[in-house]
């Protein structure tokens, strides 16, 4: 067996279906190796970041981790927005990058980079594989750090003479590390949970206006059903970060929406009116909470979170609860009394009805189009976005079903990201009709992608929002810039429709609200990778909006 | 408020770039940090002294816990323990001055470890204070160059920093 034979049985063993990855010179031998290989379907994508996206999406939507593969050097730097990407938003992903021979490492070779040192910081973990019997402790390694405690991407940078070298099953080291195998034990070895759980029950049973602020993490640790008994049991209402949306069901009396800079203004409200919050799995970043010192001022806050190091990273908390979600939420759930808060969700109420978002159904707005979609999908399909105001709109007007359909850029904010991601999550469930809610601005970053999913027969539908401009940031220019709409315009040039054809995906251009409907139902039921390019006015805002740096009950754009 | 820090880590390579950059991205202030082998050739030992107020400390105590590499952080108490620090200077000597310094360093016990016509390398181990007061003596004849190894720190009585498995 060739150490490149050992690697794929060992992807293999630890449950591998698919990776994403394109060939290249230091690879050369893993992939002969896949040639002949009948268990893991490689899908090649037009360059490495869609691979790396493709990789995270497809986590996003399965739960398993992603699995993404590079030559040395280019290959490899291409990956780094991608690895970036899935470690903003703790995504369980390995890289198997390229590197050229050990005994050219170190001497600036052809196609050589020190892909572990580039990204250090980007990564939970990184492996500079050196001996050939270390193959598969180090794929064991890997995957388990990638899924253990708080996801994240982890990087095995394979040397191209380990991969060619004659090697088998037998004389692979079965041992683990020291610091892998004291790896949980480090993790948990917190405080006395039995306690701090009885304090937040005592903090629980005498607040009077609580909300629960729920993130990317209750996903992750698969705690939606264990929340909303929580939140039904305390009568509290939920608000989700952008990460946490589908965490909650949509139409549930209790669910306030997405909060921070551009969530409800009843979320907005409640969580600054709250006496008690209690943050599961997010990390109070700042799109959330605004001005910091501001953000829930009058609350006492219990932070649940699986990262220690996020309790108290930046806003002071009163109790923390370090664990998983899940198990935390159901402990809280045996031991706390029923709780109702009457005046309370009357007050949410009064938010609810007084801010009520209008609604413009017949006009051809990107509120519109999203409820379309919603409604021809049943709230069922899988939604990747990209980055910018399209992203705020499906996170505002889909009504998301389910924990796991909702695959966007939360933390590092990548235009170029929701293609790549979507081809991923189709792979991984081909049974959902799968879309990316593109801008014309991020389409164009990673558009060439419509090839990976013609080759491979992947049905993703982009519709994409084309308002001849970088949407997002034309709008903080018109609101914090005085209107000088610097570079931002991109003019009426492209034709997207017609793009998507030259690629030979079908193309549908939608100019009329009567018409979105019929396009967004064809490219469902043509089942081929499509593009409904959807032409909406220049100055359509994602709103409400808090302006950078305000509290977040000081919102613009709400009646 | 400084706090010191004794960490064990995998002894592998990348491990002190790992630490470093954690440090540097994060803006966390490295007074000095000293590393080695211990006893067991599979674990390496870091003494790092941070500044920072207590919330800074106890992020820099988490974070470094994130690092798979590291096996344990543990802080050392300064009232519960000795920490020393090795420092060779190589200072001016001119002949007339020569017993003078000498004399210096038999008060604070260091040794004079190479001599030639005109400098002495001196060797002095202790507590940063001493190291600090020495220094300060000899600048007067003229630092000709200094070289610390960085805090080593360890807690006085039984109580040990072991690793998980020890």
């Amino acid at each position: 067996m060739t150490g490149a034979e050992v690697l794929l049985k060992a992807l293999e063993e630890v449950g591998v279906e698919v990776i994403f990855g394109f060939p290249g010179g230091a690879v050369l031998p893993i992939y002969d190796a896949l040639y002949n290989n009948r268990k893991i379907k490689h899908v090649r994508t037009v360059h490495e970041q869609g691979a790396a996206h493709a990789a995270d999406g497809y986590a996003r939507a399965t739960g398993k981790v992603g699995v993404v593969i590079s030559t040395s050097g280019p290959g490899a730097t291409n990956l780094v927005t991608g690895i970036a990407n899935a470690y903003m938003d703790s995504v369980p992903m390995v890289v198997l990058a390229g590197q050229v021979s050990t005994d050219l490492i170190g001497k600036d070779s052809f196609q050589e980079v020190d892909i572990c040192g580039i990204t250090l910081p980007i990564t939970k973990h990184s492996f500079m594989l050196r001996d050939k019997r270390e193959i598969l402790k180090t794929v064991r390694e890997a995957f388990r750090i990638a899924k253990s405690g708080r996801p994240g991407p982890v990087v095995i940078e394979l040397p191209k003479d380990i991969m060619a070298s004659e090697t088998n099953m037998e004389e692979q080291k079965e041992d683990f590390d020291l610091s892998f195998r004291v790896l949980s034990e480090k993790i948990n070895s917190s405080h006395d949970e039995k306690e701090n759980l009885e304090i937040a029950v005592e903090m629980i049973m005498k607040s009077e206006r609580p909300v629960i602020y729920a993130g990317g993490g209750v996903k992750l640790s698969g705690a939606s059903s264990a929340l909303k008994t929580f939140a039904e049991k305390i009568c509290c209402p939920v608000t989700t970060t952008l990460m946490g949306i589908g965490c909650f069901p949509h139409n549930h009396e209790l669910y306030l929406g997405m909060l921070g800079m551009h969530g409800t203004p009843w979320a907005n409200l409640a969580v600054s009116e709250c006496d008690l919050l209690v943050a599961v799995g997010a990390r109070f970043d700042d799109r959330v909470t605004g001005k910091t010192d501001e953000f829930a001022k009058n609350a006492k806050i219990i932070h649940i979170d699986i990262d220690s190091a996020e309790i108290g990273k930046n806003v002071r908390v009163d109790l923390s609860l370090h664990g998983d979600a899940k198990e935390l939420l159901s402990r809280l759930i045996e031991i706390v009394p029923e709780k109702r808060h009457g005046d309370w969700l009357k007050r949410i109420e009064y938010f609810k009805n007084k801010y009520l978002l209008r609604d413009s159904r017949r006009e051809l707005t990107p509120r519109y189009v999203i409820e379309e979609i919603n409604e021809l999908t049943e709230g069922k399909a899988i939604i990747a976005t990209e980055v910018g105001q399209h992203q705020m709109w499906a996170a505002q007007y889909y009504k998301f079903e389910d924990s796991s359909s909702f695959i966007t850029s939360g933390g590092l904010g990548t235009m170029g990201f929701g293609l790549p991601a979507a081809i991923g999550a189709k792979v991984g469930r081909p049974d959902k009709v799968v879309f990316d809610i593109a801008g014309d601005g991020s389409f164009e970053m990673n558009c060439h992608e419509l090839l990976t999913a013609l080759r491979y027969d992947i049905p993703v539908i982009v519709v994409v929002f084309n308002n001849r401009s970088l949407g997002m940031v034309r709008q903080w220019q018109e609101m914090f810039y005085g209107g000088r709409f610097s570079h931002s315009d991109l003019g009426d040039v492209a034709d997207y429709a017609r793009i998507a054809e030259g690629f030979g995906a079908a193309g549908y251009r939608v100019t009329r609200s009567d018409e979105v409907r019929e396009a967004i139902k064809r490219a469902i039921n043509e089942e081929k990778p499509a593009v409904v390019e959807v032409v909406i006015d220049k100055d359509e805002k994602a709103v409400p909006i808090v302006p950078p740096g305000k509290p977040i009950y000081q919102m613009l754009g709400i009646d | 408020m400084k706090a010191t820090l004794a960490v064990l880590v995998e002894n592998h390579p990348g491990v002190l770039s790992r630490v470093a950059g954690l440090f540097a991205r994060r803006g966390f202030n490295i007074e000095s940090l000293a590393v080695g082998p211990t006893d067991n050739p599979e674990i390496s030992r870091m003494t790092i002294v941070v500044d920072g107020d207590e919330r800074v400390i106890e992020q820099i105590k988490k974070q470094l816990n994130k690092l798979v590499d590291v096996i344990k952080v543990s802080f050392i108490e300064p009232e519960n323990s000795v920490s020393r620090e090795l420092v060779m200077i190589k200072v001016n000597t001119e002949p007339e001055k020569r017993s003078e310094i000498i004399g210096i360093a038999e008060i604070f016990r260091a040794n004079i470890i190479d001599v030639s016509r005109d400098s002495m390398i001196i060797e002095l181990t202790g507590d940063k204070d001493k190291v600090n007061a020495m220094e300060e003596i000899l600048r007067p004849f003229g630092i000709k160059e200094l070289v610390r190894t960085g805090i080593i720190a360890m807690n006085r009585g039984s109580k040990c920093i072991e690793s998980p498995e020890q």
